[in-house]
C-alpha cells in the first residue's frame, strides 16, 4: 500500500516538533508525542511502510511501551508468542533457555512481527490523534542546525520548501541523512563477516521457539538462526564469512538451495525478502544536539543478535517523549533534554557492548577465538556451568541502569487487570502506595494498592504487584511518565513526594 | 577478598605434566587448543572467583613472567 504523497508546507512554516524519519522509532515517536497533545509533522522521504521484515523481535518492554500507547493488543494478537531459545552445535542441543520463566505479565518476554504490521497499525494510530502531520515523499536535503532549532530543506514531487522545526528527532535510520549533513562522527566496529537474511512463507514444524545453530549438517562451519512470524513467513539467517560475494548471495536461486538444504528437499517454500549484511556496532557521541535530537539507528547501531536495534530504538522514544512534551508545555526546562542523553548513551552502550560479546562468540576472529568457542560448545551439551557461557544473542532487556515499573496481576472492582496499564496511563507521574491512601498531588495520578478488597483501590489479591514493587504497608512508589521508578517513600509524605517529581522534571 | 595463590603447592608437578601431555597427545593444533581452552573453562567453574580469575589472566599476559 502506498500512502499519498503531500503537498509542499507553506512558505516560512515553522513546527513545534518535526520527526524526519517514519520508520519504527520515528512513528512511536510522533505518536506518542501526539497522544501527549503534542502536534507533530513526520517526513518521510517513501510512500509505504518498511519493506521485509526487518526488525521482528519486538521485546517485552517495548510491548508494554506499545500497551501504553494503544498498540498492545494488536501485538498479542498478530504477533507469535516466544520465550524459549534452543542452541544447537551440528545436530546435537547444547543448550536452551526461557526468557521469561516467571507468570504474571501481561506481556511475554518476546512477540515476533513483521516490522511492516508495527508501522502500518502506528501510521492509522498517529492519523487517528488528528495531531501527527504525516507527509510522505518529503525528503530533507539540508539542515541549519542552531540554539532555537533547525531549519530544514525539504524536497517534495511538486516542489521544495523550508520549514523550521523548533525541535527535530531525527529518526532517519544507520545513514541518517541529518547525522552526516550536521557531519557528526558515527564511530565503532565494523564485524568481518557477512550474513544472508532471507524471510521464507512455508508450511514448517519447527516449534515456536528461537532456534539457532552452530555448524549445523546443512551449513557446515557457519550458524544458522531461525524464527517464526506471523503468515507462516520463518527468518532465516545464515553466516557466510567475510569471503562471501554479497551480489552472488543474494541470488534468488542460491538463497534456494540454502533454505532447501536446510528443510529437505520435500519442504515447499517461498522466499520472501533477501538481505545480505555485514554488521557494525557504534554510536553517535553525543544524541542531543542543542535542540535536534538523533534516536533509533540514527543514534546508534547494534548486530541483530540480541534484537537490540529496533527494541533500544522504541525505548529511546519511550524514553524523550514525555520529557519533550513536558518542555513544550512549559513544566520543565529544556535542560530535562539531557536526561535523554544521560540515560540513553549508557543504554546504547549496553546494548552495543552485549550485542559486540554476541558476534564476537557467534564470528571468532582468529583460530584461538575458534577453539574457545568450540570448546564451550562441546562442555555445553553435558555440563550446566558450560552453558552459560554459550552466546548466540543476548536477548533485547531495559537498560540495567534504572528500575522499569513492573507488571503483576491484579483484580479492579473484582476484574482481572494489570498494574501497568494503571501506571503512565494519563501521561502524567504516577504514585503506587500500598495500603495507605497518599494525598492528593497536581500533576500526580494516584493508584492505591490493597491486600484486602476496598473501594476505588486496586486489589493485590496475588500479592505479586507489591513484592515486584517492594512496596510495605504504607510506602509508596513514584514513577515517571514513562513508567521509570523516579522514587521510593512514604505515601503521606507529600513534600517529599513533589520534590522527587520536581527532581524528575528537573526543576 | 581472595588472592590468586602463586606459591607452589603441588606435590608433584612432574606427574601433572605429564597428564596434561598424555592429553594432548595425538591431537592436532586445532583440537589441542579445544583441549586447554575446556581446562581453563573447567578450572575457572571450579575457581569460581572472579577476583583471582582477573590475577590469573593478568600473570599469565606478563611480558615477562619473570616473577613478581
Amino acid at each position: 500500500m502506498r500512502f499519498p504523497a503531500a503537498p509542499p508546507g507553506p512558505p516560512g512554516e515553522a513546527a513545534p516538533v518535526v520527526v524526519a524519519g517514519g520508520g519504527l522509532v520515528g512513528l512511536t515517536a510522533a505518536l506518542d508525542l501526539a497522544r501527549r497533545g503534542v502536534r507533530v509533522v513526520l517526513l518521510d522521504e517513501d510512500d509505504q511502510v518498511s519493506e521485509g521484515s526487518r526488525a521482528i523481535c519486538f521485546a517485552k518492554r517495548t510491548l508494554e511501551i506499545y500497551g501504553r500507547l494503544g498498540l498492545g493488543q494488536r501485538f498479542l494478537e498478530k504477533g507469535i508468542t516466544w520465550s524459549r531459545g534452543r542452541v544447537f552445535r551440528q545436530d546435537r542441543e547444547a543448550y536452551s533457555f526461557d526468557l521469561l520463566p516467571e507468570q504474571g505479565h501481561e506481556y511475554p518476554a518476546f512477540v515476533n512481527l513483521q516490522q511492516y504490521y508495527a508501522e502500518q497499525w502506528l501510521v492509522e494510530a498517529c492519523e487517528a490523534t488528528g495531531l501527527v502531520d504525516l507527509r510522505w515523499r518529503h525528503r530533507v536535503t539540508g539542515i541549519e542546525n542552531g540554539p532555537d532549532g533547525a531549519r530544514l530543506s525539504v524536497e517534495t514531487p511538486d516542489g521544495d520548501y523550508t520549514l523550521h522545526a523548533h525541535w527535530l528527532l531525527a529518526c532517519d535510520g544507520a545513514r541518517s541523512f541529518i547525522r552526516r549533513a550536521m557531519d557528526l562522527p558515527f564511530e565503532g566496529q565494523v564485524f568481518r563477516d557477512r550474513f544472508l537474511i532471507a524471510d521464507v512463507t512455508m508450511r514448517a514444524n519447527f516449534p515456536t521457539e528461537r532456534w539457532f545453530w552452530f555448524d549445523p549438517p546443512f551449513h557446515p562451519g557457519q550458524s544458522v538462526l531461525l524464527h517464526r512470524q506471523p503468515d507462516d513467513v520463518w527468518r532465516i539467517d545464515f553466516q557466510l564469512g567475510w569471503d562471501a560475494d554479497p551480489e552472488a548471495e543474494r541470488e534468488p536461486e542460491r538463497v534456494r538451495a540454502r533454505v532447501a538444504a536446510m528443510l529437505g528437499p520435500e519442504v515447499p517454500f517461498e522466499i520472501e525478502w533477501i538481505s545480505v549484511y555485514t554488521f557494525r556496532c557504534r554510536r553517535l557521541e553525543r544524541f542531543r544536539h542543542s535542540r535536534t535530537l538523533f534516536l533509533g539507528d540514527a543514534a546508534h547501531q547494534v548486530s541483530p543478535f540480541g534484537a537490540r536495534g529496533g527494541n533500544g530504538g522504541v525505548q529511546d522514544a519511550d524514553n524523550l517523549c514525555w520529557r519533550l512534551a513536558a518542555v513544550l508545555a512549559g513544566e520543565a526546562p529544556e535542560t530535562l533534554l539531557d536526561g535523554y542523553d544521560a540515560e540513553r548513551i549508557p543504554a546504547a552502550e549496553e546494548n552495543i557492548l552485549h550485542s559486540t560479546r554476541a558476534t564476537d562468540f557467534i564470528t571468532p576472529k582468529n583460530a584461538a577465538a575458534l577453539a574457545w568457542r568450540d570448546a564451550v560448545l562441546e562442555l555445553a551439551e553435558g555440563h550446566a556451568f558450560a552453558r552459560p557461557f554459550v552466546n548466540s544473542g543476548r536477548l533485547s532487556r531495559p537498560w540495567s541502569g534504572q528500575e522499569v515499573a513492573p507488571d503483576a496481576p491484579v483484580l479492579r472492582d473484582n476484574m482481572p487487570d494489570w498494574l501497568l496499564r494503571h501506571i503512565g496511563a494519563d501521561g502524567s507521574f504516577t504514585l503506587v502506595a500500598r495500603e495507605e491512601e497518599p494525598p492528593a498531588l497536581p500533576g500526580i495520578t494516584n493508584i492505591l494498592l490493597a491486600d484486602s478488597p476496598r473501594l476505588g483501590a486496586l486489589l493485590d489479591h496475588s500479592g505479586l504487584a507489591c513484592a515486584r514493587l517492594g512496596l510495605a504497608p504504607g510506602e509508596a512508589a513514584l514513577f515517571r511518565p514513562d513508567q521509570m521508578l523516579a522514587a521510593r517513600l512514604p505515601a503521606s509524605a507529600a513534600a517529599a513526594i513533589l520534590a522527587a517529581r520536581d527532581a524528575a522534571l528537573a526543576r | 577478598m581472595k588472592h590468586l595463590r602463586t606459591e607452589p603447592r603441588l606435590a608433584d608437578p612432574d606427574a601433572l605434566y605429564a597428564l596434561l601431555m598424555e592429553a594432548h597427545r595425538g591431537l592436532d593444533d586445532a583440537a589441542s587448543r579445544r583441549l586447554d581452552a575446556k581446562l581453563v573453562l573447567i578450572l575457572a567453574n571450579h575457581i569460581g572467583d572472579a577476583e583471582v580469575l582477573r590475577e590469573a589472566i593478568a600473570l599469565a599476559t606478563q611480558r615477562r613472567n619473570s616473577g613478581a
